[in-house]
């Protein structure tokens, strides 16, 4: 494909930097989809019997948001980063299978478009436009998700369109996981690699063990909803306990699949404006490969509210406790990082060092709840909703922005403008701790969450009204970020190979780097080879041009018009129509196997 | 694909492995749900009453044999014999088949029973576990059959041992899954 411009080959494109980028700009999108419905569910509790939509719209804004923001937003955020940055991190020239990366992206696409096809499509349904998106909540409680109490495609949606998102996940998962343990330049260890990258192979760790699991969890449910069988049916001597157990054991884990690549950002960011090595490089690492294993078995710490009994309710509250401690470790260790650093206050920094005091504050709330007693107060209230902003918000979101305005220079060529990026920073930092701070409180003095409007009497209107101020703060600063985006288009200041003195690969090539990534693959010497260690002087650059011509492989259209047969297939349950299946499935193996016999390079 | 990685194993290889890790979650759930919902039926029919021991016993050593069908197919493949590599590869695929078979008759005599996917717990386990082991040795048997037509066009040869070692590491997870089942579906209820 080589520097082809063009539709074509952006569709058809294998190149890890490309797939990339288009996760980078779809996920945006989500983010933004998944942010005005924030702002509609803000608008509507801004006051007391708040009358801006009705119950039935923002059971779907809730779910949607949820829905959206986790498994369209912030995921592929992160995806972004693995498909761009990891090859170029490793000293590679792309992931290990080009095509299965494409695939990926085009089952996340579709996956995305069909659930949130589902804003529009009611009059397919005879139902009004906004009336069929899914409206469960992202955790899908069976029964409440039965055909019984909830008649409508709403739920259909929502499983259909979390499968073909878990494909996505997966396949992902397998690719990375080969990429990084098996595409390394000579002399990478894996006790050499940056952080980023170890946390991004934790990660696929954890995906490709806990999607197989809400895999069975929707599985059972589709099997409910369509063909009449009774996993979560109580009468039929079932328990919907069962949904909760398989969704949370995938749960749990999920959210360290959503917290561990910001983590892995932030690694990379803090060295970088502090000129000096992480803190305890081997410790970080081992406390994400911690956390990944403890990721496991704490699940049912969403479940104390069942009643699972004094056993299991302590186990699970001393585990989740236990927890703390690695994540605790590694907030040292970044602290410990800046400590005495030559530190330069870059919009990267501020992010990452936001990061770390949002992030802290999340942890502490996430700690009251590993106590039962305490939990049982905090269940569905507000309070938790205010911490899980903290955790995926001041973390995780925090922590990709530092990976965009960290990255941004490579992936384009154009540095963002800082006066900009400290604008945004400053008002997202001030904005979310006015929108979630006070939810601790709401939450606390009773206010359930995902009920649509409340009461005067319950005292909590005036904190309600501070905290939509703040999600609408957060919605000016991520305009400043869109302005700054389209500003560095055209007005950004070129950036020079390396703009940051950065210690990893990815600074030894052009901003963008050529196709092929390296002109000669890197020796690697030392965990920081573009720095100078006590033993070891800073690496030679690849040339910038190749010494000898380098084989790149094609584009291919297989990937897309396989993934494409997913959707397809989906529509057949939703519509009830058989042959539609026919069609899903012959383009899935038309694409399989013309995928499986096109002559390939890598 | 590259020859040189950093481990020293083929990279579909790993990728393969990571893929069998990831499918014994998806049938551990299946089976650990089996096992929740045992005995928790409200109405029959009833495993004891309706499941045919001997019958499933021919089909788990028609998967067992094609297990070792497979493993002659790579050893064939592996040393260039492209004759016997044919004649394996069919067999291995014939032998799934005649596994499907089996299974296909008796879902059709447990529908004839009484027992469909909707009738009770045991249904409901039942079938969705044995269905997605069923679908798993479908697109093994397609897996198969498109090699062997490789091989019948000459296009299998010794370069391409590592795609049949890749096919036989999925058909012997298959296998050890249906050991599982067979044992606990079956033999211990």
């Amino acid at each position: 494909m080589s520097d082809a411009r063009g539709l074509t080959s952006w569709l058809t494109t294998t190149d890890h930097k490309r797939i990339g980028l288009l996760y980078f700009w779809t996920a945006l999108a989500f983010f933004l989809i998944g942010g005005i419905e924030a702002l509609f569910i803000r608008v509507q509790l801004a006051q007391p019997n708040g009358q801006v939509v009705s119950a039935e719209t923002y059971n779907q804004l809730f779910t949607m948001h949820g829905t959206t923001m986790i498994f369209l937003a912030l995921m592929p955020l992160g995806a972004s980063f693995f498909n761009y940055m990891v090859p170029l991190q490793i000293g590679a020239r792309d992931v290990a299978f080009p095509r299965l990366n494409a695939f990926s992206y085009w089952v996340f696409l579709f996956g995305g478009l069909l659930l949130n096809a589902s804003w529009f499509v009611g009059p397919l349904f005879h139902a009004g436009m906004l009336n069929v998106a899914p409206d469960g909540g992202w955790f899908g409680y069976a029964n409440l998700t039965e055909r019984q109490y909830s008649p409508g495609p709403n739920i259909d949606f929502w499983v259909l369109g979390l499968q073909i998102l878990g494909i996505s996940s997966l396949a992902a998962g397998f690719n990375f996981i080969v990429t990084i343990l098996n595409m390394r330049a000579p002399g990478m260890k894996m006790m050499r690699l940056p952080t980023f990258t170890w946390m991004t192979l934790v990660t696929q760790f954890l995906i490709i063990t806990a999607f197989p699991v809400i895999t069975v969890g929707l599985a059972f449910l589709m099997f409910d909803r369509f063909f009449g069988t009774h996993f979560y049916v109580r009468e039929a001597g079932a328990t919907p306990i069962l949904w909760q157990h398989l969704f949370w054991l995938f749960g749990h884990p999920e959210v360290y699949i959503l917290i561990l690549p910001a983590m892995g950002v932030v690694s990379d960011v803090l060295p970088t404006f502090s000129r000096k090595p992480l803190f305890g490089y081997p410790v970080v690492v081992y406390s994400g490969v911690l956390i990944g294993l403890m990721s496991w078995g704490v699940w049912s710490h969403h479940m104390f509210a069942v009643g699972l009994g004094p056993i299991a309710d302590s186990v699970f509250a001393a585990t989740t406790m236990l927890i703390a401690v690695p994540t605790g470790v590694k907030i040292f260790n970044w602290i410990a990082t800046l400590w005495g650093g030559d530190i330069r206050g870059t919009t990267a920094l501020h992010f990452a060092v936001g990061f770390i005091a949002m992030f802290i504050i999340g942890g502490l709330s996430g700690v009251t709840h590993a106590s039962p007693p305490a939990d049982l107060q905090q269940t569905d209230t507000y309070y938790v909703v205010a911490h899980i902003h903290y955790v995926f918000f001041g973390g995780t979101i925090f922590g990709l922005f530092a990976g965009v305005y960290y990255w941004w220079p490579k992936m384009t060529g154009r540095l963002l403008d800082e006066t900009l990026g400290k604008v945004h920073f400053w008002l997202q930092f001030i904005g979310m701790n006015l929108a979630f701070f006070p939810m601790h409180l709401i939450g606390l003095l009773g206010m359930p969450r995902r009920v649509y409007t409340y009461a005067p009497e319950l005292g909590v209107g005036a904190l309600n009204l501070v905290s939509t101020i703040g999600a609408f703060l957060i919605a000016l600063s991520i305009l400043i970020f869109l302005v700054n985006l389209w500003h560095s288009r055209t007005h950004g200041q070129p950036a020079p190979n390396d703009p940051w003195g950065g210690a990893t690969l990815e600074w030894s090539v052009s901003s963008p780097p050529p196709v092929y990534n390296f002109s000669v693959i890197p020796t690697v010497t030392s965990r920081l080879p573009r720095w100078s260690t006590e033993r070891h002087g800073p690496m030679r650059d690849p040339p910038a041009a190749p010494p000898e011509p380098i084989h790149v492989p094609g584009g291919s259209w297989w990937p897309m018009v396989a993934a494409f047969g997913l959707p397809v297939l989906a529509l057949a349950p939703l519509t009830q129509t058989l042959w539609v299946a026919f069609v899903g499935a012959a383009l899935l193996i038309a694409g399989v196997y013309a995928w499986a016999f096109q002559p390939f390079e890598v | 694909m590259s020859a040189h990685t950093s481990m020293g194993l083929d990279n579909r290889k790993m990728a393969f492995w990571a893929f069998i890790g990831s499918e014994c979650l998806l049938f551990g759930s299946l089976i650990s749900t089996y096992l929740v919902y045992k005995g928790k039926s409200v109405v029959g029919p009833y495993p004891p009453e309706i499941l045919n021991i001997p019958f499933t016993s021919i089909s788990t050593f028609d998967l067992l044999m094609s297990s070792l069908m497979m493993v002659l197919a790579l050893a064939a493949v592996q040393r260039g014999d492209l004759k016997w590599g044919k004649i394996w590869l069919f067999s291995t695929a014939l032998l799934g088949l005649v596994f499907l078979g089996g299974q296909v008759i008796e879902f059709t005599e447990f529908v004839h029973k009484g027992l469909t996917i909707g009738t009770n717990l045991f249904g409901c386990t039942f079938f969705v576990l044995t269905g997605t082991h069923g679908a798993h040795v479908t697109v093994g048997v397609l897996w198969l059959l498109t090699l062997w037509i490789r091989a019948l066009q000459g296009k299998l040869g010794r370069a391409n041992a590592m795609t049949v070692e890749i096919t036989g590491l999925y058909w012997h997870f298959v296998d050890v899954v249906w050991i599982v089942i067979f044992t606990v579906v079956y033999l211990i209820q």
